[in-house]
């Protein structure tokens, strides 16, 4: 049995450099083809008819008129009368048609009649929220009395941000059909889990998970909002039925994508520290509030990293009819970290010390990682030039556009997932790889390519990566930056075992024991003379006339050290702020981060500047802006629902920590750690620079001029 | 082809001919390829439909044709009708560039101009772009510098580029951050974009540098 480990740094050939990802020249091509852009013979187009009201009961649906419209294949009633309704958008009555025009004419002579009830949808101020709101027991740490009683300074303060949606660039959906007499179902699914979908599929539609086949080359986005079919998807499917098993293609449109298909719980606390005047934090107090729509809201992580000695806390949960949530790019920690590093910068300004020196003072309270914040901090704060460029609160220049520094951390987990993948060696010397595992944009890929090739001493292109099928070993979903950890915890167990079973069947040509070989540069050699060697084909042609095939797996505990799990990162932004207009604009940021071995350098670093830059939207931008009386929400749509773009971002500095102390740690997923801290350092930037800070997120121009207004309060317009 | 010149708009309670006499526009005889001929204000327009009309694209130098109601858009016409499926439908109102094709050397928002409008006209999309194999250098650019994630707004980000460097050989970082402003990536590759551009520009910065 081989050790499982990873190549010591001079022995990797691929691993750790800076490689492109091998499906771009698909993706620049317009080759790449997404499950939005499958078309299928004979394929139909499936509508949703959605409720306009954000609470209802159903009183009646008449389909008459839409069944008999020519072109008009199916017609499937979601929601039937007397159902309840929880938010607007939701689905009712769902279409297929033989072409767009034709199936939204049909939802249009679809009628509906609603018993409309009372709704909530503004959770920001949690007074409004009556019988919706369940508050939770007070959780006590230490002592908080004494610890605020020994406190010199106290710190109070309003914090919050509201909830956003994913904006999935490929919207929700999939092309379902039934095959094989109406045995077997097809789904090319937009989704984060290939494996994981196929019994999601399967249970609605009482058929058996196996005779569920799920597949999908490229998805077009997800953040956490993908995790398996939703109604929208066994909606098709059941139209395909209907409609004899013709395929049915159904894709959210923009404006239902941005109403239903992904929410983040927003977040709200009233936070008060305790301190010394030297910097000691002593006490930490807060009233929390979230709401996640239907499902309610949990509390995020207070106090978000720093494990304040005394602490009283107490969350309630707000249940309204603002959508459904989903798990969005490092569930709970954006939110934890904004109420958490606003908050702590705040107590630092207050007793007039620089945050820089404020978290150091209180590094130890991180806990294990405290040595990486320091050595991270250190790093960020040269490329910010922190000690040249902050300043106290408040920007004293001349001029409207003030400039201020802010800073943050975070963590992460990030231990691989449950993995299987098969890798198959032929005769002739190909080599495959085949896994029911999906590839985000974050590479993944192009990672099982890097190791298979590293491992069996290969160039990249002697590897085909196959992926995408839930006929392949089932590989876990792409949720918590699990994937890379697994999959390439898996991929090299499967090329190490199957590199072994080579050099046995090579070991007697090369008069060698097998545990003498190694593969390198395209030969199996025998390590003390390099000259004894056979090519890669010469060697594989030892195998006979089947293909080696051996499965790789990652699972719990499994042998190695080849995955691991907790990550440290330190961002700090340089903003500049108009004070007449409230504009804020990103001067730079600077992200460092750590997460064990890097398998592609090139594609971890697009991890870290697009984390950076979904940042910047939600500090700066976003908002699922909610119209109190109708219950819709007022921006569905990418005009007003606004994302960062080119021009938005500043400069983007990415250190990304790696070699000795990091690498032997074993491989760490790294898709959300860098997600966390952007809208808690713009915030601190922000409030650096005017003086003041803006309580909730997103900083608009309204609320950083409605800050400024009530210079020195901490009641921001909501 | 039905003769509507008289069929009631359902809801509008304007007959088409009330409308015609209203605006002050004439209906002049109908002709062939699913249009009519009205006269408004003195000059001659095409109207289409409300049926399907036989539809005529060239697309990437090749001809094309299909049926298609007039209110299809050309996004939709591609997609749907002629499975060329590069270009995206996302925000599908003329604000996230997703869908961005050239049309007689401009670029624009698929999604937002009507299949029948683009007849007759010169369409580039992103598949058109390679030559045989080869991939066009703003292609190679993004790949080079990791300018995709997802690659779901790609196609219309690099026919962007491509349509911005056709135009600005040259640019300033201030005019790639202008001029590439109508284009939306949710996974956050502009940094990377910025370098493609700079590397695919005439100066040909090589291996354009993402990190600052």
């Amino acid at each position: 049995m081989a050790e499982y480990k990873w190549p010591d740094a001079d022995k990797r050939t691929l691993i750790g450099k800076r490689i492109s990802r091998i499906d771009g020249p698909q993706k620049v091509s317009g080759r790449a083809k997404y499950s939005f852009d499958i078309n299928r013979p004979g394929m139909l187009f499936g509508k949703i008819l959605r409720s306009p009201h954000a609470h209802a009961k159903i009183k009646s649906i008449d389909i008459s008129a839409a069944e008999q419209m020519p072109g008009v294949k199916a017609v499937h009633i979601v929601s039937d009368v007397g159902t309840e309704i929880f938010w607007a958008g939701a689905s009712i009555v769902a279409v297929a048609a033989v072409d767009e025009p034709t199936a939204e004419d049909a939802k249009r002579a679809i009628k509906v009649e609603y018993e409309v009830l009372p709704h909530l949808v503004i959770d920001a101020d949690l007074k409004n929220a009556g019988e919706y709101a369940t508050p939770a027991n007070e959780n006590k740490v230490g002592d908080p009395d004494k610890g605020f009683s020994e406190a010199e300074v106290t710190v109070e303060g309003n914090y919050g941000l509201p909830v956003i949606t994913h904006c999935c660039l490929e919207p929700h959906g999939s092309v379902m059909e039934w095959e094989d007499d109406g045995k077997n179902v097809l789904a090319h699914l937009s989704t984060q889990a290939v494996s994981g979908s196929v019994s999601q599929i399967a249970r609605p539609l009482e058929i058996p998970a196996t005779n569920v086949r799920v597949k999908q080359d490229h998805i077009g986005g997800g953040f956490g909002s993908k995790f398996g079919p939703d109604e929208w998807d066994i909606t098709a499917a059941r139209l395909s039925k209907k409609a004899g098993g013709k395929p049915v293609k159904m894709f959210n449109e923009r404006d239902a994508e941005l109403m239903v298909a992904g929410a983040r719980p927003s977040a709200y606390a009233k936070v008060k520290i305790g301190l010394k005047k030297d910097g000691t934090i002593t006490a930490w107090e807060s009233q929390s509030w979230a709401t996640g729509g239907k499902g309610s809201g949990g509390s995020p992580p207070l106090p978000y990293v720093f494990n304040i000695p005394n602490q009283r806390k107490q969350h309630t949960a707000v249940v309204n009819h603002i959508g459904s949530a989903r798990a969005w790019r490092a569930p709970a920690h954006p939110q934890g970290c904004a109420i958490t590093m606003t908050a702590l910068e705040d107590a630092a300004a207050a007793i007039g010390m620089d945050p820089y020196d404020f978290f150091t003072k209180n590094i130890e309270l991180t806990g294990q990682r405290a040595p990486i914040y320091t050595d991270e901090m250190k790093i960020a704060a040269d490329l910010i030039g922190w000690k040249k460029n902050w300043h106290a609160r408040g920007d004293k220049t001349a001029g409207p556009i003030k400039r201020g520094l802010g800073l943050s951390i975070h963590t992460w987990g990030g231990l691989g997932h449950q993995s299987d993948c098969d890798i198959a060696i032929q005769p002739d010397g190909s080599v495959e790889l085949k896994m029911g595992t999906q590839d985000l944009g974050t590479g993944t890929r192009t990672a099982l390519n890097i190791i298979v090739a590293d491992t069996l001493g290969l160039p990249m292109n002697a590897v085909k990566i196959n992926i995408g099928d839930s006929r392949y070993p089932a590989s876990g979903g792409s949720g918590g930056s699990t994937t890379i950890g697994g999959i390439s915890a898996a991929a090299r167990r499967g090329s190490q075992d199957a590199l072994e079973q080579v050099f046995i069947k090579v070991a007697p040509s090369l008069d060698a024991k097998p545990e003498d070989l190694e593969a390198v540069s395209g030969t199996i050699r025998v390590k003390s003379n390099p000259a004894k060697s056979l090519t890669w084909v010469q060697a594989c042609s030892k195998l006979g006339a089947t293909p080696l095939t051996v499965r790789g797996r990652n699972f719990p505990n499994a042998p190695g050290n080849l995955t691991n799990q907790g990550v440290g990162g330190v961002q700090m932004a340089d903003v500049s702020v108009d004070i007449e207009t409230g504009v804020v604009r990103i001067n730079k940021i600077v992200a460092v981060q750590d997460c064990g071995l890097i398998i592609d350098l090139k594609t971890a670093e697009s991890q870290v500047y697009g984390a950076m830059i979904m940042g910047v939207c939600w500090a700066l931008y976003e908002e699922k802006i909610m119209d109190a009386k109708t219950g819709r929400m007022l921006n569905p749509n990418m005009e007003f629902y606004r994302l960062a773009g080119i021009a938005d971002i500043g400069e983007l500095v990415v250190h990304m920590m790696t070699g000795k102390g990091y690498d032997e740690r074993g491989v760490i997923g790294l898709g959300e750690p860098p997600a966390v801290s952007p809208g808690a350092v713009i915030s601190n930037a922000v409030a650096n620079a005017i003086g003041v800070r803006v309580p909730y997120l997103p900083l608009t121009p309204d609320r950083v001029l409605a800050a400024l207004e009530k210079k020195g309060g901490n009641n921001a317009r909501i | 082809m039905q003769d509507d010149e008289n069929v009631k708009q359902k809801g509008s309670g304007v007959s088409r001919r009330t409308f015609l006499k209203a605006s002050g526009i004439s209906l002049s005889i109908p002709l062939v390829m699913g249009y009519k001929v009205v006269k408004v204000q003195g000059a001659e327009v095409k109207v289409y439909g409300p049926g399907k009309v036989p539809l005529n694209l060239s697309i990437n130098g090749k001809s094309y044709t299909a049926q298609v109601e007039p209110r299809v858009t050309l996004l939709e016409a591609l997609r749907n009708e002629l499975d060329i499926t590069g270009a995206k439908r996302v925000c599908d109102r003329g604000s996230c560039g997703a869908c961005t094709m050239i049309v007689d050397g401009r670029a624009i928002y698929s999604c937002s101009t009507l299949a029948i409008d683009a007849q007759g006209k010169s369409i580039t999309t992103v598949e058109g772009l390679m030559q045989g194999d080869t991939l066009h250098p703003v292609q190679q650019a993004f790949i080079d510098n990791d300018a995709q994630q997802c690659g779901f707004c790609t196609p219309g980000f690099v026919v962007a580029c491509k349509a911005f460097l056709d135009k600005n050989p040259n640019p300033t970082a201030e005019q790639i951050q202008k001029g590439l402003g109508g284009n939306t990536c949710r996974c956050g590759t502009y940094m990377g974009v910025r370098a493609a551009v700079a590397q695919a520009s005439q100066k040909g910065q090589k291996g354009g540098k993402r990190n600052g």
